[in-house]
């Protein structure tokens, strides 16, 4: 069990022999080898800075608007100005400015997407995993009923029953993405709680709690880092694609999928009010996965040699 | 096979009665009166709207109505659309083919284009073919569908002016509903013509929806099959002088595409998810598009029924895919 890296703690006593690398080492070396991985950490940390710095890196304020500048091309084009790095929406308000707070907007739901259905995740899981019984069932069943429903449909219906804003579609995406993480809790739960170290645990009288949240949580840690992760990219684009639809952040809000489907009737004029803001989805869904895919690699035992 | 069948079937009731429970509480909990939101905008007498609630049994006990609704759709009774006061299933069965040709042949795009890039990338491990197809497929595995359409609309459509904007067939033609997909009535109606149009309207559209399961595929393919050419039987069959396409094809492929076939088979809620976007963007008269009109028209006997069949639909493909699934490999029903 010494490669799990959060009982590093344990680890580190157990084995002092020194071949064995420290846990998080390891970790880092399987992660750094993975090129991809690592451009993918590389653009979101970019990403993340830019969403702290927004206010600082933007050149304009994302709601004001130039009625002297009316879809104004990006600055490679012709016509283009270096005032408007990016160009101008229809209201002549900077495309560039509106992206980079978009990001703000976008890594803020996101993580509150991901931290909420985390924790609810979570302690549905642990539940479900370590008291089995009926609770197992009426919990299971519950989140089968909810992966018979496609995704983007029940968070559609979600909305519809909460209204349309950036908060509900968050908490709309929150309840979609909980079945995903019930599920591996549960399943690494089932497996760790049979194993010796628990009964151990058990024999010299560590409560129920104790038990769960840090005798097995954090060995089942490694599954559910991955999800996080993966989870954020559906996050961003489930979020995307609930602005797109109008039924999420609405504008003003400089939210990606927002601001794209406002320019959709712009789109053979000025492409740019289209393209530059999904382009910014796709890359940030990218990195996500990219970093999702490295990390499986790096934390998955199964495939460590 | 017959205890596997049974007990996978008796799975699905309790999952059903929870979608039933579900669509029951999406309409109660939706914020509003439902007779003064049929009313609208002029408005509704207090006795009339007393009579009204007594009639469509609003003043029951939630148990009663609830039990009401589980038999109305039992009986196959859905409700009336409020903007367009037709049946609900009427409804969705006038548009569902429209949805399941688009799904089937996204889904033909997918295995089409990725199951070959996934066995190409495996059998190349490392090179710069295996670097491409697996860019090529993360990138289309995190594409947002709406905006991917859109650059596909803005290429092809604007630009090129190769095919349509959006539709299933040009206003010129009037083919008969025989089976509900375009592809064949146009065929059964005997019209060139027809059949190119339909099939114009359809490329773009399954291009933007196969994309995803497409990535999905190829990686699921790739990976599959450097599991499978790594086994003794493969090498034996290397050793024996078989040729590689036959080894690779023939041998490594068939046992590759067990798993392949399950995520196949889970795409479809993929697909439906998807199928959303697509047909919002490409006008597409089919299923999805007609859900989100019913939550933008506040059409909430619409939403409900039309939430209800979809998962029906989910709930029905994933059951026999377990079954099929089953079928090809004996080791999934014998286990407990």
């Amino acid at each position: 069990m010494t490669q799990s890296i959060n009982n590093q703690a344990d680890a580190v006593t157990v084995s002092e022999a020194p071949s064995q690398p420290h846990p998080l080492v390891e970790f880092w070396q399987y992660f750094r080898a993975n090129r991809g991985a690592l451009a993918g950490l590389i653009v979101i940390v970019a990403i993340v800075s830019a969403a702290f710095l927004a206010d600082v890196i933007a050149s304009h304020h994302p709601h004001e608007q130039y009625r002297d500048a009316l879809l104004v091309p990006p600055m490679w084009y012709e016509g283009g100005s270096s005032r408007f790095v990016l160009g101008t929406d229809d209201l002549g308000r900077d495309i560039f400015s509106r992206i980079v707070h978009g990001a703000q907007v976008s890594i803020s739901t996101g993580s509150l997407v991901v931290t909420l259905s985390l924790a609810l995740g979570i302690a549905l899981g642990l539940i479900a995993g370590y008291f089995r019984g009926i609770l197992e069932v009426a919990i299971m069943r519950f989140m089968d009923i909810m992966l018979a429903l496609p995704s983007l449909l029940l968070a559609i219906v979600i909305v519809a029953i909460l209204g349309p804003s950036l908060i509900n579609a968050a908490m709309a995406v929150v309840v979609v993405s909980l079945p995903h993480y019930v599920r591996l809790t549960r399943a690494a739960v089932l497996t760790e709680a049979h194993k010796d170290y628990v009964t151990a645990s058990r024999v010299s009288g560590a409560g129920t709690l104790r038990l769960m949240l840090i005798t097995i949580l954090p060995n089942c840690m490694a599954p559910l880092i991955v999800q996080a992760t993966l989870g954020f990219s559906t996050a961003v684009l489930d979020l995307a694609a609930l602005g797109f639809l109008g039924m999420g952040a609405q504008p003003p809000t400089p939210e990606w999928g927002t601001m794209l489907a406002n320019a959709l009737q712009f789109i053979q004029r000025a492409p740019w009010v289209v393209t530059l803001p999904g382009l910014a989805i796709l890359i940030t869904v990218l990195a996500f996965n990219l970093m999702g895919d490295g990390l499986r690699d790096a934390l998955d035992p199964k495939l460590k040699r | 096979m017959i205890g596997f069948l049974l007990r996978r079937l008796a799975l699905v009731v309790p999952t059903f009665i929870g979608i039933t429970l579900l669509t029951f509480a999406l309409v109660r909990l939706i914020p509003g009166d439902p007779i003064e939101m049929m009313a609208g905008e002029r408005g509704i007498e207090p006795e009339r709207h007393a009579e009204l609630r007594a009639e469509m049994g609003l003043d029951d006990p939630l148990l009663i109505q609830y039990f009401s609704y589980i038999g109305d759709v039992l009986s196959g009774d859905l409700g009336k659309s409020v903007v367009t006061k037709t049946s609900v299933l009427d409804e969705f069965l006038s548009l569902f083919p429209a949805t399941v040709e688009l799904a089937l042949c996204a889904l033909f795009f997918a295995i089409v284009v990725g199951l070959p890039l996934g066995i190409l990338a495996a059998v190349r491990r490392g090179s710069i073919l295996d670097y491409s197809t697996m860019a090529v497929s993360l990138t289309g595995y995190s594409m947002p569908i709406f905006w991917w359409a859109l650059l596909l609309i803005l290429t092809f459509s604007v630009t090129l002016g190769w095919t349509p904007v959006s539709g299933r067939i040009s206003v010129m033609f009037d083919v008969d509903a025989v089976t509900g997909f375009m592809l064949i009535d146009t065929l059964l109606a005997g019209e060139e013509g027809a059949f190119k149009s339909a099939a114009s309207h359809l490329v773009l559209p399954a291009i933007a929806l196969g994309t995803i399961p497409m990535a999905v595929v190829a990686r699921m393919t790739r990976s599959s099959m450097l599991e499978v050419l790594s086994e003794d039987y493969i090498r034996t069959a290397r050793a024996k002088g078989l040729s590689p396409f036959r080894v690779t094809n023939v041998h490594a492929l068939r046992n590759a595409l067990i798993p392949v076939v399950t995520v196949i088979g889970l795409a479809v809620g993929i697909l439906f998810a998807g199928a959303i976007l697509t047909e919002t963007m490409f006008s597409w008269p089919g299923v999805g598009k007609w859900l989100v009109e019913a939550v933008r028209r506040r059409d909430y006997p619409t939403l409900q029924g039309g939430v209800l069949l979809v998962a029906t639909v989910v709930i029905v493909v994933n059951v026999t895919v377990d079954l099929l699934y089953g079928l090809i490999n004996p080791r999934i029903r014998h286990q407990k």
